[in-house]
C-alpha cells in the first residue's frame, strides 16, 4: 500500500508547494495596486500590472489592433510620455528610429506598473463597444461565409466604407480567453443598424471556428470599432481596386458606398482574384452593379480554372490582368484588400506603372 | 569522484566537459537562437540564471525529500516540476524587479523550461554524488559553459551570413551542426587542463 501511496503523495505535496509558492508570489508581485492613467487630458483609476492595450480596452478606450497582441500588425501605436519601461525587444522590429526618438510604443507590449501618460488621437475616443444578434448567414463559397448582425446597443454605426471592426470571439470549447480579430465590414455604411462581415474559415482558427461552427442565429455577440484608413478618398482619380478571397469585403462596402454620379466620374475598375470557379462568388451582384451604374467594371480572374470549370473570362496572375485592362495608370489610386502575397504583388506593380506608393492604400491584418 | 574542489568542476564544466560540446544537451535552442549575437546573448544569460538555480534547488528536493522516501526513481518527474515552477518564479520576480531584465529575459525564459540541457545538469549532479557547492558550482559552470558556446556559435553564424557562400543544400541546421561540431573539436583542445568524468 505504502509503495504506491508515498510517492503519490510526495509528488502531490511537491507540486502542492510549489503551486502555493507561486499563488503567493503571483499575489504580492503582481499586484501593483490602482495607478493612475493619463490619456490626453484624462485621468483613468486602474489595475496595474496589465498591457496598456487591455487596461485601455478596459476603460472603454479601443485602441486599434488586428493581430490581437502578438506584436505583428503595429497598429496599436501609441505615444508613451511617461511611466513606461525602455523599448522591448518584441517592438524593435516594428518602430522605425523616429518612432523610438518620439517614443511611440506598442501598446500590447508595454505593461501599467505605475502612474504613466499616454497620448492617443482624440478620434480613438470615438470607437464604441457594440451589442449585436447575429441575424443571418450566407454561405458565398465552401469557405466564405456573409454574417449579418443587427445592433442593440449603441442601435447605431457611424463608419467609412472601407473600415474594420474587431470582433470578440468569446471563450467556448478548450478556448478559455476571449480574443478579438479583425474583420473588414463589406455592408452598404447608409445601413446604419447592421454591419455584414465576410470570413474566410481558418483551420484551427479560434475566432473563425467560433463563427462558423458556434455562433447560433439569435445569439449575441460583440464588437469595438470602427477602425482603420481603408476608405475612399475624395479625389477625382480613377479608383482600381483589387482583392483576392474574403478580402473582398471592404471593397464591397466601398462600391456600395459611391453614388452612381461619382461612379460616372472615377470609373472604378475592381479586379477579383480567385484560384478556381468554386472559389469565386457574388458573380451575378457584381455584373448587376455594372449594369445599373454606369462606368464600374467587374473583372473576375481565376489563376487557376478546373478543366470542367468552363470558364471564358480572365485567368492567370492577377497582377498580370490589371496590366492587360488598365493602359494609364498615371490618374489612378489603388485600393488593395487580400493575403499579403497578392498585397505585395500588387502593390509592387501599379507602382511600376507609376502610381505613387502614398496612393495605394491596404490594411494588413495577417 | 572524490572530492573534486569546486574550482575544478566550475572550470572543467565549461571546458572539457560542456554541457552542449560534450554531452550535446540543449540542441534545440542552441540550433534556432543562434543567429544574431544579441538574441544569444540574452538566452545564454538566461540559461547560467535559471541552470544555476534549479541545480541548487534541485539538489535540496533530491537529498532531502527523495532519498529519505527512497524515491530516488521519481528524480525525472520532481526536477521537471521543479524547474516549470522556479522559471515561472523566476519571471514573475524579474518581470517585478527589472524592466530591462525582463525585457531582456523575458521571451526567453518560457523557452527554457523546456530546454534539455537544464534537466540534464541536475540529472549530472546526482549521477556525479556532488555536494551543496560542487553543484552550485557544476550549475553556473553548466551555465557559462552553455553561453560560451552559444555566443561563439551566433558570432561564426552572423559573420558566416554576410561573408560566407554555403551550398544550398547545407544551409541553415546543415552547417551549423558542422559548424558546431568543428567548436566541439576545438574545445578537445582544453582537454589536459582538468577533468571531471
Amino acid at each position: 500500500m505504502n509503495a504506491f501511496l508515498i510517492p503519490a503523495l510526495s509528488i502531490a505535496g511537491l507540486t502542492t508547494v510549489l503551486a502555493i509558492i507561486i499563488l503567493i508570489a503571483e499575489r504580492y508581485l503582481m499586484d501593483y495596486g490602482e495607478v493612475d492613467l493619463h490619456v490626453n487630458d484624462k485621468t483613468f483609476h486602474v489595475k496595474g500590472g496589465n498591457t496598456l492595450l487591455n487596461t485601455l480596452k478596459e476603460q472603454k478606450v479601443f485602441i486599434p489592433s488586428a493581430c490581437g497582441g502578438r506584436a505583428t500588425c503595429a497598429y496599436c501605436k501609441v505615444k508613451a510620455v511617461s511611466g513606461f519601461s525602455e523599448v522591448l525587444p518584441t517592438e524593435i522590429p516594428l518602430l522605425t528610429k523616429e518612432e523610438i526618438e518620439a517614443n511611440v510604443r506598442l501598446s500590447c507590449q508595454i505593461k501599467v506598473k505605475n502612474e504613466a501618460a499616454i497620448e492617443i488621437p482624440e478620434e480613438l475616443f470615438r470607437i464604441k463597444e457594440y451589442r449585436a444578434t447575429y441575424e443571418l448567414m450566407r454561405d458565398l463559397t465552401y469557405d466564405i461565409r456573409l454574417f449579418r448582425f443587427k445592433l442593440i446597443e449603441p442601435a447605431h454605426i457611424d463608419y467609412k466604407a472601407g473600415q474594420y471592426i474587431q470582433f470578440r470571439s468569446p471563450e467556448y470549447g478548450e478556448v478559455s480567453e476571449p480574443v478579438y480579430r479583425a474583420y473588414s465590414m463589406c455592408s452598404r455604411c447608409e445601413d446604419k443598424d447592421h454591419i455584414e462581415l465576410m470570413v474566410r474559415r481558418v483551420p484551427e482558427g479560434i475566432a473563425t471556428t467560433y463563427l462558423f461552427d458556434h455562433l447560433k442565429v439569435g445569439e449575441e455577440v460583440v464588437f469595438t470599432g470602427p477602425f482603420g484608413d481603408f476608405y475612399l478618398r475624395d479625389t477625382d482619380r480613377r479608383v482600381i481596386c483589387v482583392a483576392g478571397g474574403s478580402g473582398m469585403a471592404p471593397i464591397r462596402s466601398i462600391m456600395m458606398g459611391m453614388t452612381s454620379q461619382e461612379i460616372e466620374q472615377r470609373q472604378p475598375i475592381f479586379f477579383f482574384g480567385a484560384r478556381s470557379r468554386r472559389d469565386l462568388f457574388m458573380v451575378e451582384e457584381w455584373r448587376e452593379m455594372e449594369r445599373t451604374n454606369k462606368g464600374f467594371t467587374f473583372v473576375p480572374a481565376l489563376s487557376s480554372p478546373e478543366p470542367d470549370d468552363d470558364w471564358t473570362g480572365e485567368t492567370g496572375r492577377i497582377t498580370d490582368v490589371i496590366s492587360r485592362h488598365v493602359r494609364d495608370f498615371s490618374q489612378c489610386e489603388g485600393y488593395l484588400c487580400g493575403s499579403p502575397g497578392l498585397l505585395n504583388a500588387c502593390v509592387e506593380v501599379l507602382v511600376s506603372q507609376g502610381i505613387p506608393e502614398e496612393r495605394i492604400y491596404y490594411d494588413k491584418f495577417a | 569522484m572524490e572530492q573534486l574542489g569546486i574550482f575544478v568542476i566550475f572550470f572543467a564544466s565549461i571546458f572539457t566537459s560542456n554541457i552542449l560540446l560534450t554531452n550535446f544537451l540543449g540542441m534545440c535552442s542552441y540550433l534556432s537562437v543562434s543567429r544574431e549575437l544579441k538574441t544569444a546573448w540574452g538566452l545564454g544569460i538566461a540559461v547560467v540564471f535559471v541552470m544555476t538555480v534549479t541545480s541548487v534547488a534541485n539538489y535540496f528536493v533530491y537529498y532531502y525529500l527523495l532519498v529519505p522516501l527512497k524515491l530516488e526513481y521519481l528524480q525525472y518527474i520532481a526536477f521537471i516540476v521543479v524547474i516549470a515552477a522556479l522559471v515561472q518564479l523566476v519571471e514573475m520576480i524579474v518581470d517585478r524587479v527589472s524592466d530591462r531584465l525582463y525585457a531582456a529575459l523575458g521571451i526567453f525564459l518560457p523557452l527554457i523550461t523546456v530546454n534539455c540541457a537544464i534537466l540534464g545538469s541536475s540529472l549530472f549532479l546526482v549521477i556525479r554524488k556532488y555536494d551543496l557547492f560542487q553543484s552550485l558550482a557544476f550549475g553556473l559552470g553548466s551555465g557559462i559553459g552553455w553561453l560560451t558556446a552559444i555566443m561563439a556559435l551566433a558570432g561564426i553564424r552572423s559573420k558566416m551570413a554576410r561573408r560566407s557562400k554555403v551550398i544550398p543544400a547545407l544551409e541553415g541546421p546543415g552547417i551549423v551542426l558542422i559548424v558546431t561540431g568543428i567548436i566541439a573539436l576545438g574545445f578537445i583542445g582544453f582537454s589536459g587542463m582538468v577533468q571531471i568524468n
